[in-house]
């Protein structure tokens, strides 16, 4: 398949992209990565996802697919060769499908909180809510894997790949609170997981260093700061 | 050995009502088990630890949750009478706009649904927005899913039935025959529908129940 039939829109914070980019890379898609300034959204960025206006993209051929999750399932579905993405039992797909929602909508929000936690005590009660959910995810990784490296067996699957990539993230707010978020004390499967994960090929290069989402955070509030100045 | 299928849900729910459809269109037999959500029963709190909601499908003692994860796992279960498309890209597009259905759409149209009166004009321009984008999907066809009912109509199915509510409780018209000819046409197809008509709640009690809804929202809104 050439380069230039598969393109994706993205932004290299982000792990929502971060998901596609490892999910072609899982199916050795060769694909151009065009980078999207978020602040001035190119004309591409808004005719390929004029409802939301996000990243990522993906555009095969001419047909642009957005949003991160329904992005994995095209991937999986249409190099629907080895490796697959998603179970092949329709209940596992289920329980990845409940699992992908449930990180997306609680516990990832819940992170954010914890990153922007202002004071002592309302870091202590976000640190503790996000401990609960790991707590979860530890069960459902330990469900999930049986006794294999990841969520999805022998090899990174669908429920990987959507964890996975916040990982960036959860280590950049363990620099910006000094908290230890996974802790093996705590998830130490989901600790063994998540250095299997980071070191697998695929992700090689995908997800960037903790520090260098620190630099973009702090990058993010100055503009925002700056914006709000102005506009007063 | 018989298969064993029970859904929880509420008499009202819309998430819940897209299983029922999904399992008629399917023609799958299933006990139902309809809960209170003020008073949730142990069974429910098992099979859905986390959320406590419903719909929750238990198939041979396995619970599976969220509606559009069911609606999944049902088409994929059942293979006859596909919900959804077949062709990859198709789906991705159902997939997408039943995520949108379930975030934006039905978050604009809550908004609009618990405004004052003063402010109902601003937010029916997104409501209004939004709803242009789903008419925009219908063009050409009869159901989201073609010449029949699919994964998405199921998906926009609650839409159907709550838009004649908020414009009854709130005495103003939002999906107008001019403005939304293709939207207007599937709500009436869908209501319709043999599968689907026999399945709503009952009218006058949702109209009580969403009365009331929406009279606690403003009550809490009102500056004191």
């Amino acid at each position: 398949m050439a380069a230039s039939d598969v393109k994706l829109l993205g932004a290299r914070p982000s792990p929502f992209v971060n998901r596609v980019q490892v999910a072609l890379n899982l199916k050795s898609i060769d694909y151009e990565f065009i980078p999207q300034n978020l602040a001035e959204k190119s004309e591409l960025l808004l005719k390929s996802n004029p409802v939301h206006k996000k990243v990522p993209v993906l555009i095969h051929g001419d047909q642009p697919i957005s949003e991160s999750l329904v992005i994995v399932h095209y991937v999986d579905e249409v190099w629907s060769g080895p490796p697959s993405l998603l179970p092949a039992d329709p209940y596992d797909r289920a329980t990845a499908r409940f699992w992908a929602a449930y990180i997306d909508e609680k516990w990832s929000p819940l992170v954010r909180n914890l990153i922007n936690a202002t004071d002592e005590q309302s870091k202590a009660a976000a640190a503790e809510k996000v401990f609960e959910g790991l707590k979860l995810l530890e069960d459902a990784f330990v469900n999930s894997s049986k006794g294999k490296g990841f969520f999805g067996g022998e090899k990174l699957g669908f429920l990987d790949v959507v964890l996975g990539c916040y990982l960036g993230w959860v280590r950049a707010g363990e620099i910006i609170t000094g908290l230890k978020i996974l802790d093996e004390t705590k998830t130490a499967a989901l600790v063994g997981w998540a250095e299997r994960f980071t070191s697998n090929k695929a992700v090689d290069g995908v997800i960037p260093e903790p520090e260098e989402l620190v630099s973009f955070m702090k990058m993010q509030a100055r503009a925002a700061a700056a914006a709000d100045a102005s506009s007063k | 050995m018989a298969e064993e299928v029970k859904l929880f849900r509420t008499w009202s729910s819309g998430y819940a009502l897209r299983i029922v459809w999904a399992l008629k269109l399917k023609g799958i037999e299933y006990e139902t088990i309809f809960e209170d959500l003020t008073n949730k029963s142990p069974s429910l709190l098992q099979y859905n630890p986390i959320h406590g909601k419903v719909p929750v499908l238990v198939h041979d003692g396995k619970p599976v949750c969220e509606s559009l994860v069911i609606l999944e796992y049902v088409d994929e279960t059942w293979k006859h009478n596909p919900l959804l498309p077949q062709d990859p890209c198709e789906k991705s597009m159902a997939r997408f706009w039943a995520n949108f259905g379930d975030d934006k759409l039905m978050k604009s149209i809550s908004q609009l649904f618990i405004a004052r009166e003063k402010d109902q004009d601003v937010a029916a321009v997104e409501a209004l927005e939004n709803l242009k984008l789903v008419e925009e999907q219908l063009k050409g066809k009869k159901f989201f899913h073609g010449e029949t009912i699919g994964y998405l109509d199921l998906a926009f199915g609650w839409f159907a039935d709550f838009v004649s509510i908020l414009e009854e409780i709130m005495s103003l018209k939002l999906v107008d025959g001019e403005r939304f000819p293709h939207l207007s046409s599937w709500i009436q197809h869908f209501i319709d529908a043999p599968v689907i008509r026999d399945c709503w709640p009952p009218r006058d009690k949702m109209i009580i129940k969403f009365q009331v809804m929406r009279e606690k929202y403003l009550a809490a809104a009102t500056p004191k």
